[in-house]
């Protein structure tokens, strides 16, 4: 059920146990619901009228097409440190976005008055701006046919929605986490924060698509640092836990204060870890780790905006072009790499039922068997690779890339879950390790940096290990791998199975100007690169 | 959402045609909240702007748009307990759900052992060269017109591509509470940026204009400058990387001086887990952290700067120097921290000006035997929070300086370097002037400056 702002009033601000403020509950209390899916909401009368009324709007003012988004975005946080609740903060913000084309040309215009007059204003504005831009462009852009929806419904897979979980519970979950981190004698700091955002997303088009959707993310992420005796140095163990597409239920099956002693623990033994000798190893990247590796190295470059230079200005440009030579002739890894986009993926951060184009997303091949063959794309960007599409007998069809990270801003294409499919062999982590003679493993997320084309990449990691004779020998510090994104790609010669495939993600990546904010999973199995080169980044002057 | 949709459904405290919020409607905003407090206080800070941008790239207009919007933070005090609540419904019904719902969750909070009573009334230095009404209500005539001055070369020569960003705004900040505070700041912001790229794809050049005032912007010298050096680049030859000179231009010295403000954070310092912790415990407040010739401060008042006097605890902003000639003078003292060590509280660095020398950039260059000239930084990410170490790139512009004189266009590099480390071998400064890179963040006053030692670690084929 969509919540409309007196609904907001009804059920949530005046009525305590709507608005989670019980009294802190047994963790068993909330197990999961009955299994099955999830009800999608239905969409507001009201907010069907403002909807229709703003295309109606946009059309009289002189659009040849346009979409309206009527967005309501929750977010909450609950920021601990130690035995302290630092703050609790809840978000809620309404608006409608318009966005218009006339003659080939985009206007786009946001409002957060929701009325027939607020959306009809923001439909003129929006035409204005089309209209006062025509003369600035000689080529129109044009849209790639989509199936019409005309009711469409929709919910992300989660079980217990975050925004129903007592914020009692929350904090006890967080403290407990914190407590048993400390817990770990040099651990000087711990900290929790529990992060949830729901999204209501209205849609309608002049083509005739109307759709309501409700997403849900979770994260809650923890940072643990433990301090030498002499206050001389420092170690920090984070990136313990994964952002998902789920609910409460995700947050449960992470046991946060069951593992806190453990990543304690090995924020301690970072503190006294042996500095890394650079070198070239066999570099085996845990999924808490690739999974960024392939968002920045796979998942930016094959986006199709940024090899034809719409990026150019801010995240760069990409060395996947120019696509009338690049697409099926790309080397851009070994046999081993097989690379697919999905935003249908269940529990993917990017999950979607339509687009911001009112596209349903499809699951597609970037990179077959080491290939480069598809990019990323919306509506507007199918018809740039017409002649591609052609030559392989595919219709010219959006991947359903279309996102805007707010009623405010201007839809645009973002990645889809870019995930590594796993191999063909039953390989797990500790099979991988066994096979490997001297190598470095590295598991999370760390410093990572790569170049405006996407060639460069440097990344760190959360914990590594030194590996010798298939065995883990202990923790290395200062450890970085530096990359020249083909050329690694190229050296992945051992890949795990698909019980070993799990999802990366992350909740804040950025794009575009205006800046916008996505979030976005990428599954893989961990993955093994031949003679990777390790720099070690520990510097005093 | 249906409520507003009736026509007897309560009107917003703005007025509708005004985005940007007048002193007077704030004052009507944070007194509504105070009059529907049931707790011990409350506090409401609100943003409120209107932004038009326009984006073109490949020689196309690609999407433009004005957005406006007003969101109020709304903390419910209850003892050492608050909550906050965010929402963007500005009328009395909607101030009054929020306040609601934040002392409900206020009420259940833990309480906060290092919660601060509320800041009572504060004297401000008003900005009010800060504000541009032409800027705060551009039409997309006129961001088209500037977006021409990059098309139109572009077009005609049929060797560049060009991508640029223009965005304008108008907003204000505005704090308030129920202990007395009332802070109202309203800014206007013009930025144009521009990259331009030659057909071969072997040359690329940047280009920024950052004003309180849109008439302010030079977009033709802006594009100009940007296409200059595009075809300057072209065809870069690979350098081996290792420890060189650097004639970094302003943008590039923000781009990583900017990064030092995060680590200016008292507390940390004291927790042994900061470049500013003292072996033993403490900080290095009084200590010679970097070279001599480095002044470092903050100052909302500055002509290059005009930002809020006031920071998100409304604590009065003056000049505040970090840093003064090398030595650490202060670190960022919250309120909380300030009462538990003793000190007095600083507010925030929501400026950053590094001061300027005396020499142009030509000189600069001229003075160097054997160096890199760097356009602009990209991708900057910490890498060892111990020393503010962090790696990143070259983009947009990088050459090789031999015997004064810039020689040839090079390959990117990637660093490793911390701006500390970066200050600590500054041999010379030039003037400064403002930064801004497109992004809308927090205003910076840099010079170039020269400086040795910087630390390149590895190549780029990326152009």
């Amino acid at each position: 059920m969509t919540t409309t702002r007196r609904d907001f009033l009804a059920t949530s601000a005046l009525a305590a146990g709507a608005l989670a403020l019980g009294a802190p509950g047994e963790l068993r209390a909330l197990a999961p619901a009955p299994a099955g899916a999830r009800t999608p909401p239905t969409m507001d009368a009201a907010v069907r009228a403002l909807l229709l009324h703003a295309l109606d709007e946009a059309r009289r003012a002189g659009a040849s097409w346009a979409d309206v988004r009527i967005q309501r975005v929750q977010r909450q946080s609950i920021a601990t440190r130690e035995r302290q609740v630092l703050g609790v903060s809840d978000d809620d913000t309404i608006g409608c976005g318009v966005r218009v084309l006339v003659d080939g040309c985009w206007g786009f215009s946001a409002t957060p008055r929701l009325t027939t007059d607020g959306v009809a204003r923001a439909a003129r504005d929006a035409v204005a701006t089309a209209k006062a831009g025509r003369g600035a462009r000689d080529r129109a852009v044009t849209l790639a046919p989509a199936p019409v929806v005309a009711d469409g419904r929709w919910s992300s897979g989660f079980t217990i929605d975050p925004f129903t979980v007592p914020i009692a519970d929350k904090v006890a979950l967080a403290l407990a986490a914190n407590a048993a981190a400390l817990a770990v004698p040099t651990v000087r700091f711990a900290g929790t924060t529990m992060s949830f955002v729901k999204e209501e997303r209205n849609y309608a088009n002049t083509d005739g698509t109307v759709t309501v959707q409700e997403v849900v993310r979770s994260w809650t992420p923890m940072s643990i640092t433990a301090v030498s005796a002499d206050r001389t140095d420092f170690a920090v163990r984070d990136a313990v836990v994964q952002p998902t597409g789920r609910g409460w239920e995700a947050v449960l099956e992470t046991k946060l204060a069951e593992s806190a002693r453990r990543w304690g623990e090995e924020a301690a033994e970072k503190l006294t870890a042996k500095p890394v000798e650079p070198g070239r190893y066999d570099l085996l990247l845990h999924p808490s780790n690739l999974g960024l590796t392939i968002h920045e190295s796979v998942a930016h470059p094959t986006e199709v905006d940024r090899a034809f230079g719409y990026e150019a200005n801010y995240a760069g440009t990409s060395f996947v072009a120019p696509p009338d030579k690049v697409l099926g002739a790309l080397r851009f890894g070994s046999e081993l790499m097989t690379i697919v986009g999905d935003r249908s993926q269940p529990g993917g951060c990017a999950t979607i039922g339509w687009d911001d184009d009112g596209v349903a997303p499809e699951r597609f091949t970037i990179i077959d068997k080491g290939t480069f063959v598809d990019y990323q794309t919306t509506r507007e960007q199918a018809s740039w690779l017409a002649d591609w599409y052609a030559k392989r007998g595919m219709p010219v069809r959006s991947h359903g890339c279309s996102y805007a990270d707010s009623w405010s801003s201007v839809a645009f294409q973002r990645m889809p879950n870019v995930s590594l499919l796993p191999g063909a062999k039953d390989l797990t982590w500790d099979d991988m390790v066994a096979a490997t003679d001297r190598g470095i493993a590295i598991l999370g997320r760390g410093s990572y940096s790569i170049d405006q084309q996407r060639y460069n990449a440097q990344f760190g990691g959360a914990l590594a290990y030194e590996i010798k004779g298939g065995k883990i020998t202990g923790q290395l510090r200062d450890v970085a791998y530096v990359i020249r994104t083909p050329d690694f790609w190229r050296s992945l010669d051992l890949i795990g199975g698909q019980r070993s495939y799990e999802l990366f993600a992350t909740f804040a990546d950025g794009k575009g100007q205006p800046g916008q904010v996505n979030a976005v999973s990428h599954g893989c199995p961990p993955s093994r690169f031949r003679q990777a080169t390790i720099i070690n980044t520990g510097r005093k002057a | 959402m249906s409520a507003l949709l009736d026509p007897r459904a309560p009107r917003s405290l703005l007025a509708a045609d005004e985005a940007v919020l007048s002193r007077a409607e704030a004052e009507r905003v944070v007194q509504t909240v105070v009059s529907l407090r049931q707790l011990d206080g409350v506090a409401v800070a609100i943003r409120a702007g209107r932004t038009r941008n326009l984006r073109f790239a490949a020689n196309q207009l690609s999407t433009a748009g004005v957005t406006e919007d007003a969101q109020a933070t709304i903390t419910a005090i209850d003892g050492k307990r608050r909550a906050s609540v965010t929402t963007n419904d500005l009328t009395r019904e909607g101030l009054e759900r929020a306040v609601r719902k934040a002392e409900a969750i206020a009420r259940l909070a833990p309480e906060d052992p290092e919660a601060m009573p509320l800041l009572g009334a504060q004297q401000y230095r008003e900005v009010p060269a800060a504000w541009d009404e032409a800027t705060a209500s551009l039409d997309a005539a006129a961001a088209i017109d500037a977006a021409r001055s990059a098309l139109a070369p572009a077009r005609t020569g049929k060797t560049l591509e060009v991508a640029g960003f223009l965005l304008v705004s108008g907003s204000a900040t505005v704090l308030g509470n129920s202990a007395g505070l009332f802070a109202y700041h309203r800014g206007s912001r013009a930025n144009y940026t521009i990259t331009a790229r030659t057909a071969d794809g072997t040359g690329s050049g940047w280009a920024s204009d950052d004003a309180v005032a849109w008439g302010k912007l030079d977009f033709a010298a802006t594009s100009a400058r940007a296409i200059d050096k595009s075809l300057r680049s072209r065809n870069p030859v690979a350098i081996e990387p290792g420890r060189y000179t650097v004639v970094l231009e302003p943008t590039a010295v923000g781009d990583l001086v900017s990064l030092l403000g995060r680590y200016f954070q008292a507390r940390a310092a004291d927790e042994g887990r900061s470049p500013f912790s003292k072996r033993g415990g403490g900080n290095r407040v009084g200590e010679q952290v970097v070279s001599p010739l480095v002044t470092l401060a903050s100052d909302p008042a500055d002509p290059a700067v005009l930002a809020a006097p006031f920071d998100g605890e409304g604590l009065p902003l003056a000049r505040q120097a970090w840093i003064d000639k090398g030595v650490l003078r202060t670190l960022q003292l919250s309120r909380a921290w300030a009462a538990r060590t003793g000190g007095t509280p600083t507010g925030g660095a929501s400026s950053l000006l590094l001061a300027g020398g005396t020499e142009p950039l030509d000189r600069l260059i001229a003075g160097t035997q054997r160096g890199i000239l760097v356009t602009r930084l990209w991708y900057l990410r910490e890498v060892d929070p111990r020393t503010a170490l962090h790696t990143g790139l070259t983009r947009d512009g990088t050459f090789l300086i031999e015997n004064g004189k810039v020689t040839k266009s090079i390959k990117n590099m990637r660093f490793n370097e911390s701006p500390l480390f970066l200050l600590n071998n500054v041999e010379a400064l030039g003037p400064a002037v403002r930064v801004g890179d497109g992004d809308g963040g927090p205003v910076t006053v840099m010079p170039s400056l020269r400086a040795r030692d910087f630390s390149f670690t590895s190549l780029s084929d990326a152009v």
